[in-house]
């Protein structure tokens, strides 16, 4: 697209990205979480498709990375499930470990980013695994109209 | 034959719903007990300050596995439907 469009997009998907991982990382304090945090950078990356073309993004984003980092995400999220697996599958084992332990008090309050246990590492590798995924799923999508046009 | 099976079926069903929207419990006042303990202890036994996060990612985690598993088997699907095709020329 035309110049306006490049510099001012190259501009605000950085606010884009942040605010997707923003939301994937303060997922068990505010609403939000993983799904809807990895959709927000997601649309960063169709910003930026729509802004610059396919082609030019393909350059430096492969969609054979993009699956590399989804499956590694499904892998973070079934490991952090087993870790549990002493006491039950999904057991939240790290509450009152050193590590995201802190228990908040009860009732309303701002709550603090060192708690919640195992739910911040599964909300991490379910960011990684939506972004990856639906950044992947506009790339190709994106390549195929691409070489369409180009075979009409 | 299909026909009066049909009706006696269709009238089971329809009987089902009508019998479900009288015995409904009241609005606001929902029966099981689950959502006050989860309410009370979230905090507590997660450490999360969002419940909702609690439930999604603690209490209903095989939920949060399925979706997961249903979102790779969509991205795998779209990536082999869209995938470049070798020239065999």
């Amino acid at each position: 697209m035309s110049k306006i469009v490049r510099t001012m997009s190259s501009l605000l998907v950085l606010f884009v990205f942040i605010y997707g991982l923003y939301i994937i990382m303060h997922g068990h304090l505010t609403p939000g979480g993983g799904f809807q945090g990895g959709a927000v950078f997601a649309s960063g990356v169709a910003l930026l498709i729509v802004a610059f073309g396919s082609n030019n993004i393909h350059k430096s984003l492969k969609e054979h990375h993009l699956s590399v980092l989804e499956s590694s995400g499904a892998l973070i999220f079934i490991g952090m499930a087993f870790g549990g697996l002493a006491i039950v599958f999904f057991y939240n084992f790290l509450v009152g470990s050193p590590i995201f332990g802190h228990i908040p008090p009860s009732g309303p309050n701002p709550g603090d980013l060192w708690t919640g246990g195992v739910i911040p590492f599964m909300n991490i590798a379910v960011g990684l695994k939506v972004l990856a995924g639906l950044s992947a799923i506009l790339l190709v999508m994106a390549l195929a109209t691409t070489i369409m046009e180009v075979e009409e | 034959m299909r026909k009066i099976a049909m009706a006696v079926s269709l009238s089971i069903f329809i009987g089902f719903l009508i019998a479900t929207a009288f015995l409904i419990h009241p609005f606001g006042y929902p029966p099981s007990e689950m959502d006050d303990y989860i309410i009370e202890n979230a905090q507590s036994e997660t450490g999360a300050n969002s419940a909702v996060t609690a439930v999604v990612f603690d209490y209903r985690g095989f939920d949060t596995l399925g979706e997961a598993t249903i979102l790779f088997t969509a991205v795998t699907g779209v990536v082999m439907l869209f995938r470049k095709k070798k020239r065999e020329e």
